[in-house]
């Protein structure tokens, strides 16, 4: 990290052995997710095509497919209410997807403010921004819970009176209005406060989709991780960096190259920049202790 | 938390000083998010939730903020509350005067919702209660005035029953007639087509909340002309009743004056439709004779 100054771009590497594209493919198919998502629900409002309705709270697909958000819900259940049918289907059929796919891939690939927060980021590197201040990652949950106990005592969806991820999606598509500047609230302070601030430590919405995604079984694994040569570039991209250093250099305590922690939002970057390929999309049962005979039936094909 | 056990006293005082000052800056935001919630609660007078929503406090918790019902509205009628607005972050409600509820019947924006914020027991549009309209200025209102305007009577989806017009002398002339709109809470929606047409530059008939347009009488108080309707006549015996001397001046006449003991009431000047007689001098029309 000490040299940092002298250090080339993160990814540079894996750009030149990779070439741009391989070493983008994922935040591609992320940023490609991100938008098409976001242009079903414009769709409606800007060209009156009406596939999706309502917004990432609750949406309702082609009058089939019920969506429904279940931090909302679990809100709205404990200020006392429950929602109808067509909401708690959507509540399962949510749960279940995120469940399957990493819960946190609701960040990464989906949430709108992702773009906000990744972009922050870019220019905090971009521009050296270096940062003392910071906030336990763990800060979330306490958010999480203090929301939770919140609606149950106040009877109101507390999240959602200053949710910046609902503000800005909704604003986009039912009319933005003041909710800008909640967005550029989060950029400023993403950029200048803290690294990774609001979508690393303080999201409650983060904060459950990683309990959604604890067991998972769509995980990211440093499988070749005996081929990694130690540049940091995975350290440097990822979203959550704590997540990592269990399973890339876990070899010499046993343990597996899954990245089992459920922060992890399975965004893939780091299987980007790794010029070595250490990281793979896979199973979270496939993790095997060692990891070393893999590599050598890889090197053997 | 306790993923890891501190090791010395050094690191425990920082784990505890750190979990404090978790503690202590989320426990802030929660007393700050609370109190704004409580604030919340308060919906401006002028902001109606469309039909079948539940009382404020309840629609808080239960409104998820999708605006389904925004989408379902054919007539553009809902918004969802922009962050500056006075109402709640995301939620729905229209603003009378802009643009009022159709009343369509098959109710869209409540089969729309996705939770019970909107009521999905309700299926006949005229039960709805989004507000109830309150003719709240006599002084500027055209019929007040004596003049025949008439507007919201006659855009009121449920005329003749939400909307009626009474018929009083006009005290000014008095020669005229004041037709003036009265509204009925029973069959009042809320829907405020009458707020909106109302032809003054600020309305004089506007929709509030039935909290804010509504007296109510005290539990134990019983109308006593109703309780004697239901009865099928009176409710104590009249014969015994105790006529005390009226101690007016010999051969005095009071106008209006009820005399339990012969059941004679004394004619009373001005009310059309009163049980009392009519004075011979009222104009045409009002009750006297052409």
């Amino acid at each position: 990290m000490s040299q940092m100054s002298n250090k080339q771009r993160i990814g540079a590497e894996a750009v030149e052995t990779k070439g741009w594209f391989g070493a983008h493919k994922w935040l591609i198919l992320r940023r490609l997710s991100q938008l098409s998502i976001l242009t079903l629900f414009l769709l409606g409002p800007l060209a009156g095509i009406w596939i999706v309705k309502g917004n990432l709270n609750y949406s309702y697909t082609l009058n089939v497919l019920p969506l429904t958000d279940p931090y909302v819900a679990l809100q709205s259940l404990l200020a006392g209410k429950v929602p109808e049918t067509l909401g708690l289907i959507g509540v399962g059929i949510v749960l279940l997807f995120y469940f399957l796919v990493g819960g946190r891939v609701y960040c990464s690939w989906v949430c709108p403010i992702n773009m906000v927060t990744d972009a922050a980021g870019w220019l905090r590197d971009r521009l050296g921004i270096k940062g003392a201040s910071s906030l336990s990652a763990k800060t979330r949950y306490w958010v999480l819970g203090m929301t939770l106990v919140g609606s149950a005592v106040t009877g109101v969806v507390l999240w959602e009176l200053i949710n910046p991820v609902s503000m800005l999606h909704r604003g986009l598509i039912f009319g933005v209005g003041a909710a800008w500047m909640v967005v550029l609230a989060i950029f400023l302070f993403d950029l200048f406060v803290m690294n990774r601030g609001w979508c690393g430590r303080l999201c409650p919405v983060g904060a459950f989709y990683s309990l959604v995604g604890r067991w998972s079984p769509v995980r990211v694994s440093a499988s070749l991780r005996s081929a990694c040569n130690d540049c940091m570039d995975c350290f440097e991209v990822c979203p959550e960096p704590q997540v990592i250093r269990p399973a890339l250099k876990g070899e010499g305590k046993g343990v597996g190259p899954v990245i089992l922690a459920p922060n992890c939002t399975n965004c893939g970057r780091c299987i980007d920049v790794c010029s070595k390929d250490v990281f793979r999309f896979g199973l979270r049962t496939n993790n095997p202790a060692s990891t070393i005979a893999i590599v050598a039936q890889g090197a053997k094909r | 938390m306790t993923e890891k056990t501190p090791k010395s006293a050094a690191a425990r005082r920082q784990f505890i000083f750190d979990s404090a000052k978790m503690v202590c800056g989320v426990g802030m935001l929660g007393l700050g998010l609370g109190l704004y919630a409580k604030q919340s609660k308060a919906l401006p007078a002028l902001a109606l939730r469309p039909p079948g929503a539940l009382p404020e406090d309840d629609f808080l918790g239960a409104c998820i903020r999708c605006g389904l019902c925004v989408r379902d509205c054919p007539y553009n009628t809902l918004v969802l509350a922009k962050p500056e607005d006075p109402v709640t972050t995301g939620t729905p409600f229209f603003t009378a005067r802009n643009i009022p509820c159709e009343m369509c019947d098959d109710i869209p924006c409540v089969k729309a919702c996705p939770t019970k914020a909107l009521d999905h027991g309700l299926t006949d549009i005229n039960k709805a209660k989004m507000g109830i309209a309150v003719l709240i200025d006599h002084e500027t209102c055209l019929n007040f005035l004596g003049l025949r305007c008439d507007v919201c009577y006659r855009v009121c989806p449920v005329i003749d029953k939400a909307i009626t017009l009474d018929l009083q002398p006009n005290q000014r002339t008095g020669r005229h007639a004041m037709f003036l709109p009265t509204v009925h809470s029973e069959h009042c929606t809320g829907c405020g087509k009458c707020e909106k047409s109302c032809v003054l530059e600020e309305s004089a008939i506007r929709i509030l909340p039935p909290k804010l347009a509504q007296g109510s009488l005290g539990k134990h108080y019983r109308v006593g002309w109703e309780e004697q309707k239901k009865a099928g006549g009176s409710l104590i015996d009249e014969s015994k009743m105790l006529d005390l001397p009226d101690r007016l001046p010999e051969g005095a006449v009071l106008p209006g004056h009820y005399d339990p003991a012969s059941g004679h009431t004394e004619a009373m000047r001005g009310m059309a439709g009163s049980e009392a007689g009519v004075i011979p001098s009222l104009p045409p029309g009002l009750g006297g004779k052409p």
